[in-house]
């Protein structure tokens, strides 16, 4: 099981947190892992000049809207 | 710029801001007792017959400042010996009669209480008044007034009385501690405990204290917020918040989208429902309405709302809420909520805690404040929990026709619950605030005014998200 987990501090949510989780639940569907991929959220990482902050099974990551999908493909298809 | 509405908040204020830094600085125990020394020194009183009683109100006010009595459940506490006994005696007539001829007080009095002199002037015989007013409403020279104390008058469920001493004494079992009686006594002798001292002792063992724990405090601020600290922007009481030690700020509004949402499914299934974020309304429907307990909504309140799923991402967070309001301390005691809160603290001791640290906000840079939606973010003002209720059914495709009851006050509330108790409602969801004004009018604001509801207003359209469902789709 692969953890996503998404800053959804005031900071974050500002940079577009929101689009970063609509992208991740998108792309989780559209390539069929939802039942190995866990997405959830948490308030601020102590990050944040590096928002949108997420981690992959406590490994952290600087993602943003448009950077998600190629974040997707190297770190969490790439481990499915 | 002015911090408070009334000097009594003041003094308050430097006694929470006192023990606040003793506390800081670990030197309480050894200090406590010379802090009302060190508020008044000298012999020249400036506020009672002698400094020596003045010291000796301090001395109460600093216990209450440190968690208060221990034995009273009550947070809503009597300082008896700075109640100032004021008169009791009800509807009175004043030397402003004029004797005159059209005798109104005497024509709407229903109960045939108003007798005249042979001057003219009026009497009222105490024994058939019922104070109901009419009379002081129609006199043209305003003769007529009413000698209820503030405290009395502030408290509309009639909680408020006299002891033998003739000081004011809180029946416990009507008392719903929204604390209306605290900032209306000019004296400043009814007063709500303080948890600030729990407050300053979770944030120095927290993992951002050198020597401290491995635990994230996070504060959970009320939107009524946007209508406080106006001397300062709202990104600098963050910024505030996070040199006193909090790991993260977030908006209790984001509860209150949660809670919107899940009220208005709740709300199509019952087909009835009033409110339950309000924690003086609910405690006043308990006491005076137990057949209705079953409308009120099942959902926890914005603020244990969010502070539960704080504490279920992020595993050993402490969570204290800072508000408007006094009821909320006590609200955090309750089975239900007790698993999710640590602490709660009003605007009024925030600000004696930023002082305690020698933080002046107003120089301090800006920092953000950004989760929660338009509506979540109006549940602050009266009206807005409704217009969010509205907006949920909406966003959820909920066909229901919802027929709102705003009561603003507890006096609305009361007669909202009335009509409710006999069948007679025209409503099915009553949105029940205490507080004239909605949480704005909260006994722990440092100011309330005119301004605070276009504040909120406008600090609910300054929200990123527009949607209650954009704000709230970050949680799942």
């Amino acid at each position: 099981m692969i953890k996503i987990t998404i800053c959804i501090g005031s900071s974050c949510h500002l940079k577009g947190s929101r689009r970063v989780v609509e992208q991740l639940q998108k792309l989780i569907a559209e390539n069929n892992v939802g039942d190995k991929v866990e997405l959830g959220g948490t308030f601020c990482i102590g990050n944040c000049q590096q928002g949108v902050c997420v981690t992959v099974n406590d490994a952290f990551h600087s993602v943003t809207p448009e950077t998600v999908e190629e974040f997707f493909a190297k770190e969490v298809l790439a481990r499915v | 710029m002015r911090k408070f509405d009334t000097k009594v908040q003041h003094l308050k204020y430097k006694v929470l801001r006192e023990v606040a830094r003793l506390a800081w600085e670990d030197k309480l125990i050894e200090n406590v007792i010379d802090i009302p020394k060190r508020l008044v020194p000298g012999k020249e009183p400036t506020m009672r017959c002698c400094v020596y009683k003045e010291r000796a109100i301090l001395g109460e006010r600093v216990k209450l400042a440190m968690g208060g009595d221990q034995n009273n459940p009550n947070v809503i506490e009597v300082i008896d010996i700075a109640c100032d006994e004021c008169p009791v005696g009800g509807f009175e007539v004043t030397n402003a009669c004029r004797g005159c001829l059209a005798h109104r007080c005497e024509d709407v009095c229903r109960f045939g209480a108003i007798t005249f002199d042979h001057n003219h002037v009026a009497h009222i015989d105490k024994s058939k008044c019922k104070e109901c007013g009419a009379c002081a409403r129609v006199c043209p020279y305003t003769a007529i007034v009413s000698r209820k104390r503030p405290c009395q008058n502030a408290c509309k469920i009639k909680a408020i009385s006299m002891n033998e001493e003739k000081a004011a004494k809180i029946d416990n079992s009507k008392c719903i501690q929204c604390g209306a009686c605290v900032y209306q006594c000019p004296f400043g002798a009814i007063s709500d405990k303080s948890y600030i001292l729990n407050a300053i002792d979770i944030l120095k063992k927290s993992e951002k204290n050198p020597h401290g724990g491995s635990y994230k405090v996070y504060a959970v601020v009320a939107p009524s917020i946007s209508s406080q600290f106006s001397y300062a922007k709202l990104g600098q009481v963050v910024t505030g918040l996070k040199k006193l030690g909090f790991h993260d700020v977030i908006e209790a509004a984001l509860g209150a989208d949660m809670v919107a949402m899940a009220e208005a499914k709740e709300l199509a299934e019952k087909g009835l429902l009033t409110s339950s974020c309000c924690p003086a309304f609910v405690r006043y429907i308990e006491l005076n309405f137990p057949s209705l307990l079953k409308h009120v909504s099942h959902n926890l309140s914005p603020m244990a709302a969010l502070a539960k799923y704080i504490k279920e991402t992020t595993p050993g967070a402490k969570v204290i809420f800072i508000g408007p309001c006094t009821a909320k301390k006590s609200e955090a005691h309750l089975e239900t909520v007790k698993p999710y809160l640590d602490a709660v603290l009003t605007f009024e001791e925030l600000q004696a805690l930023f002082d305690s640290r020698d933080l002046d906000i107003a120089s301090l840079e800006e920092g953000v404040l950004d989760n929660a939606s338009y509506f979540g973010r109006i549940f602050a003002r009266s009206g807005g929990l409704t217009d969010a209720a509205v907006q949920a059914m909406k966003e959820q495709n909920i066909d229901f026709e919802i027929k709102p009851v705003v009561c603003d006050g507890i006096e609305a509330c009361r007669m909202a619950l009335l009509k409710l108790n006999k069948g007679v409602l025209d409503g099915n969801f009553i949105e029940g605030m205490a507080c004239v004004g909605g949480c704005i009018g909260g006994a722990g604001c440092l100011t309330h005014g005119d301004k605070s509801k276009s504040d909120v207003d406008k600090y609910g359209r300054e929200a990123f998200e527009k949607t209650i469902g954009d704000a709230i789709s970050l949680l799942k």
